[in-house]
């Protein structure tokens, strides 16, 4: 029986540096597509939701394109993410482990990786990142299809509508800021990239953030 | 009382223009410099129990502003378009009451269309900058070259009033005429209604005016006549003389004590401001604990360790 979090493509090259294969190709596209989304979604709403960054709208054509454009890409980002889900879910089931991992958040940020349980694929963060995504997206499609007036304005209130326009755009700051946890931790840890980059990580990267994942793969390999 | 019912006709010549972008108070999603003179606030007064429902209001709104309305089905009702639309900027709306007290049927026609209200929840929710705009005589104006069509209005108007075009999506409401206010003119709707239930002057006058109006109600038995300038949304510009004005929902709905909806103003408020500060806060802490902690790298033994256990797995 496979373990929740080896997941078809993950797999232990030997060599000198060893390299751990992280990500196929199809889940990199997926990814990159989730992600170029999130971003253009965020530059577009931000437009909408500050005076201050109105200007952003002109990265789209104007405030009328970047209006009409903004829900199309979260369609897009929805089904792109959605397949992000199905291929991540499984690999992100909360574990006793992460609780623990969790309360020595201290030792996570210090970088005292030694204090810390053995990890499997995912870390409780990048877990909680995975989760608060799926919510957070889910809460935004619904909130988001209920102020696209464009073809939806005749089946809601306009009092359901101030409370969806409300909830969209607080919705939307704790996913920009799950993003930057997400692309901060990304860029701290480094050899991190390289995943969704190449597909690939070092054997020494895997060893000493997500050892427990290599010791399953070290095993099937064997 | 020094006030003409009749609004002049135009003059033909030394036409001067006496509203423009020096008497904006306020401009949607950006600031504009304190005006330099206060112009005397104006007002339209709508006098129901005036009405006869001719609807000459509606021919000449569509007329001055050169819209054209869709011939329409009959719903089986007076209401003529059902609603208002992006063409049609002021609707009478029909309602048929039997008053409890005297079992007489009442037939209560109130023109609906956009109040230009003091604190303008259209103008609050708008973000995109310059298209709605107050001018300092209270009338509030949608700009619509930079209209975006989000509909933000639609939320923020505690009346219902803005709608949205499906030809070039961009919000539509009364402009109180401004064009016509600007050349010293009053509103089309009021130069048209043959009863003199619809009139524009300064807020002052119409205040007075419709004091004397009242006194006349209830004197005929309106015993609860009254003003309806409501005070949630800081007094209206367009203002109405109800012969109930205890029970303003008669009147098609309109709202007793209408304000900007608490979630738009929280939206428009706090929401606003902290969110931008949370973004804010989160990137700043990254690049905070970048510095101080440094990068997380993989140090040699990790590769060592990591080659060890691969090869301690292949005999």
């Amino acid at each position: 029986m496979t373990a929740y979090d080896v997941q078809p493509g993950d797999r232990v090259n030997p060599g000198d540096p060893v390299t751990v294969s992280r990500y196929t190709v199809a889940a990199r596209i997926n990814h990159w597509i989730t992600a170029i989304s999130l971003v253009l979604l965020a530059l577009s709403g931000l437009a909408l939701f500050h005076p201050a960054l109105f200007f952003l709208s002109g990265l789209f054509g104007g405030g009328q394109s970047a209006r009409a454009i903004h829900p199309w890409i979260g369609v897009v980002l929805f089904v792109s993410f959605f397949g992000l889900f199905i291929r991540f879910w499984r690999a992100n089931l909360w574990r006793r482990e992460d609780g623990t991992w969790l309360a020595r958040l201290r030792d996570v940020l210090s970088a005292h990786e030694e204090r810390l349980p053995e990890v499997d694929k995912y870390n409780a963060g990048q877990k909680a990142v995975f989760w608060l995504m799926s919510i957070l997206i889910l809460v935004l499609i619904s909130s988001g299809f209920a102020i696209w007036d464009q073809y939806f304005a005749a089946y809601t209130t306009i009092e359901q509508k101030r409370f969806a326009v409300l909830i969209h755009s607080m919705a939307a700051v704790v996913i920009i800021c799950v993003w930057i946890v997400h692309v901060y931790a990304a860029i701290w840890v480094r050899g991190t990239i390289g995943a969704m980059t190449r597909g690939q990580v070092t054997g020494g990267w895997a060893w000493r953030h997500h050892r427990r994942w290599l010791r399953k793969l070290v095993g099937k390999a064997g | 009382m020094a006030f003409n019912f009749e609004l002049p006709n135009p003059a033909t010549e030394n036409v001067q223009v006496t509203l423009g972008e020096q008497d904006l108070v306020a401009r949607s999603a950006s600031s504009v410099p304190p005006p330099a003179r206060q112009l005397t606030p104006v007002a339209k007064l709508i006098d129901i129990s005036k009405c006869i429902g001719c609807k000459a209001c509606q021919s000449a709104c569509l007329e001055w502003n050169d819209m054209r309305q869709e011939v329409g089905t009959n719903h089986g009702v007076y209401d003529n378009p059902e609603d208002l639309t992006p063409s049609m900027f002021t609707l009478m709306r029909f309602t048929e009451w039997v008053n409890p007290e005297t079992q007489n049927l009442e037939w209560l026609i109130r023109k609906d269309g956009c109040m230009h209200c003091a604190d303008p929840g259209c103008l609050k929710a708008c973000p995109a900058p310059g298209a709605i705009v107050q001018y300092s005589n209270g009338i509030v104006d949608f700009v619509h070259e930079n209209c975006i069509g989000c509909g933000y209005c639609v939320k923020g108007c505690p009346f219902n009033i803005p709608r949205i075009s499906a030809v070039d999506r961009k919000a539509y409401k009364c402009t109180l005429c401004s064009d016509r206010v600007a050349v010293g003119q009053g509103p089309a709707c009021a130069k048209a209604c043959p009863t003199h239930a619809i009139v524009f002057g300064t807020k002052e006058e119409m205040t007075q005016h419709a004091a004397t109006r009242i006194t006349d109600l209830k004197s005929r038995g309106f015993a609860n006549a009254g003003l309806y300038d409501p005070p949630g949304v800081g007094g209206t510009h367009v203002m109405y003389v109800l012969p109930h004005a205890d029970k303003p929902e008669l009147y098609a709905n309109l709202p007793k004590n209408p304000k900007i909806s608490a979630v738009v103003e929280l939206w428009k408020g706090l929401a606003k401001h902290a969110g931008v500060w949370a973004i804010g806060a989160f990137t700043a802490v990254g690049f905070l604990h970048h510095l101080v902690s440094g990068a997380n790298r993989v140090s040699p033994e990790d590769e060592e360790n990591a080659k060890r256990l691969t090869r301690s797995a292949r005999p």
